[in-house]
């Protein structure tokens, strides 16, 4: 049985439509530069990041020597926040992949068994996780293990989970009733093949939608915990945790605060608009109320 | 109605009962003995037991949660560890900062919103459409501790006309209090503000587009007459939605913006007590707000049920 491509699965159209959305064409854009910076990264910065050189300290935006400026050890901005690129990618990404990893399988078991005890198990449970906060997930997860990148990707994760779950729940409630899952199901296939073979690659679209807005927020999420010192520890360069540096010394280098700031609103900016451009294309009936 | 009040009850006790189980569980596999650690390195033996004794640290996990759990209930929260007071009290001085702040911020949030959603749906497509959809995308993507930040960089280092944090105790006055609330509140707004406009625009125009409109249209209504008798309060279920789960991520948001301008809040208090160990108060701390998020989803379902009849039987 190949009737997987029968239906509406997702296809090369979609993607072609995507490229003819503007705010997903300059989201891609946006998002692009910060990944290719974080990659760059890799092999190359300006400056050792955290190499400090009292002679350099606090200079200027667009210093010869330094593009972004230094701060109050003489660190490089741009070198910095190049690395600090890096963690918030990671944290925001594996974030989502474990809010997909388990959201996702949890939504389509209690969709294959909706109306069930399991289904309102999961759903309850779901709830439950809903109502703690990352950032209070974060401050458990710091109390008992102290801070650090890893702990801020279990938070944002964790609390990424019920949003899948739903979502994934949802959209496979509404397959359930079609008549290619019908015909599936008078061939002989069992839930769990159903659910993998026809029910996921139909929710994959929402999947990457939904993707691309937890990732913003994970992004946030990450800036403001390691902001607050619950983050990525020191020496590891991060955005959150420049900002906190930078706040005691605002009145006298204003420019320390604004760039990483403006690093997070451009990635995330940049990654809100790819989201809106998916959604449009996923949905045309969005797409013509909005034009 | 009442077996739907019935239903959502047992289901909003279920939910504290759990999360106050995982809370306390989570919290009692950290490493360490407050005891011994607020004694410090010299203390004998006994000293610790007789303290551990007085802090209500004997027995087992599962007695001591009973214990615990009847004392929320109480009101009576245990001593701290740190502050040697009893918790209730530390919790209730930093909730009359907390707690106004988000009410603060929120009142802030749809005082701009509403004015911002309902122009950009009323006039879609036209350039202030346009420019408060840009403005609110920007608002979205802006973290609030920064702003914040820029607040305080314009409002109180570069203009000085609010101090750069701190909060000088309701004692001061009314006003006083109020002021030193206003950059954080802005800043916890923003973002808020952005999303409810959204929210707000998107739901007027799912209702501008329904036959009703159309039928009072046809009546004879003009655009604007039709959308403040009809659409509005129909929009208006959805938007009260978001304003119901704000309120709690404000309350938890506060954590952040607190730190920002030195407030001495619920945020405070639970990162001074992370770092001396003093778990009881972020046990307490914890569950106050987790108590705080179920308790207003649980009064927005009721709400959206009072007002919608059809969703009484949906769930």
């Amino acid at each position: 049985m190949t009737d997987t491509a029968l239906h509406d699965a997702p296809d090369r159209g979609f993607w072609r439509a995507a490229l003819r959305s503007p705010s997903f064409v300059a989201g891609e854009l946006l998002t692009g530069l910060f990944v290719a910076l974080a990659l760059i990264s890799f092999v190359w910065t300006p400056y050792d990041p955290a190499a400090q050189s009292i002679a350099t300290r606090f200079r200027p935006l667009f210093d010869p020597a330094h593009f972004l400026g230094s701060d109050h050890f003489g660190r490089d901005t741009l070198s910095m926040i190049m690395v600090g690129a890096r963690t918030s990618i990671a944290v925001a990404f594996v974030a989502v992949g474990i809010g997909i990893g388990l959201g996702v399988p949890l939504g389509l078991l209690a969709a294959a068994n909706r109306g069930s005890l399991l289904d309102e198990v999961i759903m309850r449970a779901n709830d439950l996780v809903f109502a703690f906060p990352a950032l209070l997930i974060a401050i458990m997860i710091t109390a008992i293990s102290g801070p650090g990148a890893v702990n801020a990707i279990i938070a944002i994760g964790i609390f990424n989970i019920p949003v899948f779950a739903r979502l994934a729940r949802g959209a496979a409630l509404t397959l359930w009733t079609r008549e290619f899952v019908m015909a599936a199901r008078v061939s002989g296939k069992g839930p769990v093949l159903i659910s993998v073979e026809h029910i996921l690659p139909n929710i994959l679209n929402l999947l990457i939608v939904q993707g691309t807005i937890q990732f913003s927020l994970g992004i946030l999420a990450e800036a403001a915990l390691s902001y607050v010192g619950l983050g990525a520890q020191p020496p590891i360069p991060s955005w959150g945790k420049m900002l906190a540096d930078a706040q005691t010394l605002i009145s006298i280098a204003p420019h320390l605060a604004l760039v990483p700031g403006f690093a997070i609103v451009l990635t995330v900016l940049g990654l809100n608009l790819m989201g809106d451009g998916l959604r449009d294309v996923l949905d045309p009936k969005l797409r013509r109320s909005r034009t | 109605m009442s077996v739907y009040l019935a239903r959502r009850f047992v289901s909003l006790t279920l939910s504290l009962i759990v999360a106050s189980f995982v809370v306390f569980f989570l919290l009692e596999i950290v490493p360490g003995d407050p005891a011994s650690f607020m004694l410090g390195l010299n203390a004998t033996p006994e000293a610790a037991a007789n303290l551990r004794q007085a802090l209500g640290l004997e027995g087992p996990p599962i007695e001591r949660y009973f214990v615990w759990v009847l004392g929320l209930l109480q009101g009576e929260f245990g001593i701290s560890y740190a502050y040697k007071v009893p918790v209730a009290d530390l919790v209730a001085d930093r909730l009359w900062v907390s707690l106004p702040l988000a009410i603060y911020a929120l009142t802030l949030s749809t005082l701009i919103a509403f004015p911002v959603g309902i122009i950009a749906a009323a006039k879609r497509n036209s350039p202030a459409d346009l420019g408060i959809m840009g403005a609110t995308q920007l608002g979205v993507a802006v973290p609030n501790f920064w702003f914040a930040m820029l607040l305080v960089l314009f409002f109180a280092v570069t203009l000085r006309w609010f101090s750069a944090g701190g909060f000088p105790g309701w004692d001061e006055g009314f006003w006083i209090s109020m002021k030193a609330l206003t950059l954080p509140a802005i800043a916890l707004a923003l973002p808020q503000a952005s999303i409810l406009a959204r929210v707000m625009r998107s739901s007027l125009l799912d209702t501008l587009s329904e036959d009703y409109v159309r039928s009072a249209r046809a009546k004879g209504l003009s655009r604007r007459q039709a959308l403040w008798r009809h659409a509005l309060r129909n929009a208006l279920i959805p938007v009260l939605t978001i304003i119901g789960l704000q309120f709690s991520f404000l309350l938890a948001g506060a954590i952040i913006i607190e730190n920002v301008f030195f407030l001495p809040g619920l945020g405070r208090l639970v990162f001074q007590a992370i770092t001396s160990r003093d778990l009881i108060v972020v046990k307490s701390v914890v569950m106050i707000l987790v108590f705080a998020v179920i308790l207003v989803t649980f009064i927005v379902d009721i709400t959206y049920a009072i007002a919608d009849p059809r969703l009484r039987r949906a769930r």
